[in-house]
């Protein structure tokens, strides 16, 4: 696709005699939905690392909006409209929701070598980062210290987060891990909302989450794509069955 | 009262309120009873506080744990020594040679330091402490180990007098005042809120798109510069330089205040430095009149010599119980 | 030039006794993942033990045994009331934490011992010197010292090469979990590291207590050096700390020994003689300067946490 916005070809990287990721090429234009699923130890986490410029790929290139990003910096990234959340979570723990949303604000507001000006007060920060928190539901909770925040409340804030930064994509590692059903469809619900303003890749364990959201899904196994289709040839597809979803009428779905 | 009046009235902002009334009072205690040992030690207090008030910059709000921070007293000091040696001592040039000397001096350690995490950080500062004291016990010109007698004060046209024991005690008190309020600016300021963030998550930080380093490497020169700035104080102060202002060690005695006091407080450092040097003098009278209690007044004595015992493990039960130090203990009453 | 062969050798030596503090140091720290200040009061523990238990039983290698029988049980009641309440903590509280143990065990060691050094001399079997080479007489106890490290360091590579706590030190593992899924005990695993390190810093100490005095604040001097030879070998990794070691050793003792003549040359004799001292106690962190500068990482990195 000449106009993917995130485009990843042959992305390869090894641990010592492990390979995380072999040759994984995918293109993902913008305004979709692209879920990646797959057993655990299938290179998922790498394959984000890669993308958000943490782990730095063996071989292969990464373009984003046109650009090589393939040896940007993390940082940088974040400016040109990539952002991600954590599968585990991690936030500020000893600062506010509010605090630490601001920040996120902060970090696309300029450079930050003021000395002087109170920034816990500056409305350019504090109302984006009020509006965000309003967006995945956490306004209510935006002077609370993050450490007494409730596990669906961190996941939630983790996606707050990312939003601030004002991204064109979201690169999401299991938003949902270890929630519960009612917190699971709340979370769902916010995603679709997200889905019509931005392109997604998220990664997620949850099948009836990813099966409702995705407009595509790609099949991860020991680091090598297996399929990468429309949902219902995912479901449909043989070797898929075999290696992660099961049976048609064993297919339960799995929380992670 | 109102209610704004009766929220600000904390076990914790009494104790700090009281504080400060005391030490603008000291000179005057002392005119009165001619205990011109208590201005010493008070002046010694007020300055040590303002390098610790640096160093909480770095430790407390940075998490940057420097075991190098008594360098910059030493640079402070050797400035104003050196400078004085050959013949320079207005204060107009030795000040402003201690606080440039000392940031150039923690640009270059914090530009090689930082980029290095965690304990590797802790380790490299320890070892550019050690190379800097060499490199004082080196300087044969000035002193060398023995150290450099600094026969005048600071001179500041007919603008101060810093020969004037009174008026440099309320200099040192103004610096300590304006420093613990720039600090405070500082660490509300999107700078500082940077500074923080790092040292609370600093893969977050990356992740939302802050170039950690260059905030970090800035707020330890700024610390490094202030406390160059109390070593001219310090070696006015004692009209003497040497080497051993900047062993470790007494790097080592600044950590201990400011953890002591409370990390990442306002007041904090300033509470941990009267603590401990109080300590120092207070302990050992308290243990000699307490074992003249149970044992003759010579064995007494000597017991109250081995006071120090008590710091080590004081100091390692703050850290396990109190970790927000004395301070942390005056906001925790506040809900009791 | 047998000069310099005999400053060789001394490297040699001082650098083996570096490893073995190091050692000490990274083992603790790749399995319980703590940073132990107080790694160099053991150091010191070790050499007043030794001092003690040799003039009282006037045997030198049975008041060693006995030095490093208490203090490994020293280290091991240490572990047990302060250190076990650190782990889990992050690395700034190690540190503050096992400050307060050095400074609790300097004001302990000069109320037992009082504030002047002690002296531990030889006995006269081991006051000799061996012919290395013709014209090189070499003291009997450094060669001892050598002989002993090396034997400590290569029980050290099977400990980790080829047993069970070795794996666990390669993997730099620092998790209770799968340590405890190994079917160990893990307080008492903790306890005997500890335990372990302490050996090693005590027969560090011990062994150079003959050549210098013994006295209060000299764990704190060589423990700097031994993070400066963890630095440039690289956190966790034994090999680099033997590497490291014996150049940091090297270096260090023949530049303190050739450099003072070395300055004479350039400078005048006084100034070299202040600066030289300096200038070699510097010449190890201008080193560890330039490694990491070069190698941020060590020069035998093991995977980061």
């Amino acid at each position: 696709m000449a106009d993917a916005l995130l485009r990843i070809d042959d992305l390869t990287k090894r641990f010592g005699g492990v390979v995380a990721s072999d040759g994984i090429t995918l293109a993902i234009p913008p305004g979709e939905l692209h879920a990646i699923i797959g057993p655990n130890g299938a290179g998922k986490t790498t394959l984000i690392g890669q993308l958000t410029g943490e782990i730095a790929p063996d071989a292969g290139r990464i373009h984003f909006a046109g650009r090589d990003i393939t040896a940007l910096p993390v940082h940088l990234r974040s400016a040109l409209g990539l952002a991600r959340s954590f599968q585990i979570t991690s936030l500020f723990l000893d600062f506010t929701a509010l605090d630490n949303v601001a920040l996120a604000v902060q970090a696309h507001a300029g450079h930050s070598f003021q000395f002087w000006r109170n920034a816990r007060t500056d409305p350019a920060l504090r109302e984006p980062a009020r509006a965000v928190l309003a967006q995945v539901g956490l306004a209510h909770r935006a002077e609370e210290l993050c450490a007494n925040l409730s596990h669906g409340e961190h996941r939630a804030l983790e996606i707050a987060m990312a939003l601030a930064t004002r991204p064109s994509m979201l690169l999401l590692d299991e938003p949902m891990a270890g929630m519960g059903p009612d917190e699971s469809a709340r979370m769902v619900r916010t995603l679709k909302e997200l889905k019509k303003s931005l392109t997604i890749l998220l990664i997620e364990h949850d099948m009836e989450a990813v099966f409702a959201l995705a407009d595509r899904i790609t099949v991860l196994v020991y680091g090598r794509i297996i399929a990468s289709d429309a949902p219902t040839a995912i479901r449909a597809n043989e070797e898929v069955r075999k290696a992660y979803l099961g049976a048609p009428d064993e297919q339960q779905d799995a929380h992670g | 009262m109102t209610e704004q009046m009766t929220a600000w009235l904390t076990p914790r902002n009494l104790v700090v309120t009281a504080l400060l009334i005391f030490l603008a009072l000291v000179p005057a205690y002392v005119a009165m009873t001619g205990n011109a040992f208590l201005m010493t030690l008070f002046t010694r207090i007020v300055i040590l506080a303002i390098a610790a008030t640096s160093l909480n910059l770095i430790l407390g709000y940075g998490g940057m744990v420097s075991f190098g921070h008594a360098v910059y007293l030493g640079v402070g000091g050797y400035a104003v020594g050196i400078l004085a040696y050959e013949g320079v001592a207005s204060g107009f040039a030795q000040w402003p040679v201690a606080i440039a000397a000392s940031a150039l001096l923690a640009l270059l350690v914090g530009a090689l330091s930082l980029r290095a995490r965690g304990v590797y950080f802790i380790m490299i500062t320890l070892a550019f402490a050690q190379l800097v004291y060499y490199f004082g016990v080196g300087l044969d010109r000035y002193g060398a180990d023995d150290g450099l007698t600094i026969y005048r004060r600071s001179q500041f046209a007919d603008l101060i007098n810093l020969g004037n024991r009174t008026v440099f005690y309320y200099l040192c008190l103004l610096l300590l005042v304006g420093t613990i309020y720039l600090v405070w600016r500082l660490i509300n300021s999107r700078f500082g809120l940077v500074v923080q963030g790092a040292r609370s998550n600093d893969r977050r930080m990356h992740a939302i798109g802050f170039p950690t380093y260059r905030y970090r490497l800035t707020c330890f020169v700024i610390a490094g510069a202030i406390c160059g700035l109390a070593g001219a104080l310090l070696a006015n102060h004692t009209g003497f330089i040497s080497p051993a202002t900047m062993h470790w060690t007494r790097s080592g005695d600044l950590i201990v205040m400011v953890v002591l006091g409370g990390m990442a407080s306002s007041f904090g450092p300033l509470i941990g430095a009267v603590t401990l040097l109080v300590l120092e003098e207070l302990l050992p009278v308290l243990i000699r009149l307490l074992a003249s209690g149970f044992v003759e007044q010579p064995v007494a004595v000597r017991v109250s010599e081995y006071w120090q015992i008590v710091l080590g493990p004081l100091f390692l039960l703050v850290v396990l119980f109190a970790r927000g130090g004395i301070n942390g203990l005056l906001e925790s009453m506040r809900r009791g | 030039m047998l000069l310099f062969l005999e400053q060789c050798l001394n490297g040699l030596q001082f650098g083996l006794l570096l490893f073995l503090l190091a050692a000490g140091l990274t083992l603790v720290f790749g399995i319980m993942d703590m940073v132990n200040l107080a790694h160099g009061s053991l150091y010191m523990v070790g050499a007043y033990f030794a001092a003690t238990f040799v003039a009282l039983t006037d045997s030198f290698v049975l008041g060693a045994l006995l030095a490093l029988g208490a203090s490994i049980l020293v280290g091991m009641a240490v572990e047990v009331v302060a250190i076990r309440r650190l782990y889990g903590r992050d690395h700034l509280d190690h540190v503050l934490g096992t400050f307060g143990l050095i400074l609790f065990f300097n004001e302990a060691v000069r109320i037992v011992w009082g504030p002047a050094g002690l002296t531990l001399r030889l006995p006269d079997w081991l006051s000799t010197s061996v012919r290395v080479l013709p014209g090189l007489d070499y003291p009997t106890y450094r060669i001892a010292i050598i002989v002993t490290a090396l034997a400590v360091a290569l029980f050290l590579y099977v400990l980790v090469m080829r047993t069970r706590i070795g794996m666990l030190i390669r993997a730099g593992a620092s998790n209770r979990e799968m340590t405890g899924a190994l079917g160990v005990n893990i307080n008492l695993l903790y306890t005997l590291v500890f335990g372990l390190g302490a050996a090693l810093a005590a027969l560090a100490g011990l062994m150079q207590a003959p050549i210098q005095t013994v006295q209060i604040g000299m764990g704190e001097n060589i423990l700097i050096l031994a993070f400066v030879v963890i630095i440039i070998g690289g956190i966790g990794s034994i090999r680099g700390a033997f590497v490291a070691a014996i150049m940091v050793g090297l270096i260090d003792t023949i530049g303190r020994a050739f450099l003072p003549d070395l300055l004479r040359l350039m400078l005048s004799s006084r100034g070299a003689s202040t600066v030289a001292p300096a200038l070699s106690s510097m010449l190890i962190y201008l080193l560890m300067t330039i490694v990491l500068v070069v190698r941020p990482a060590g020069l035998f990195p093991v995977a980061s946490k």
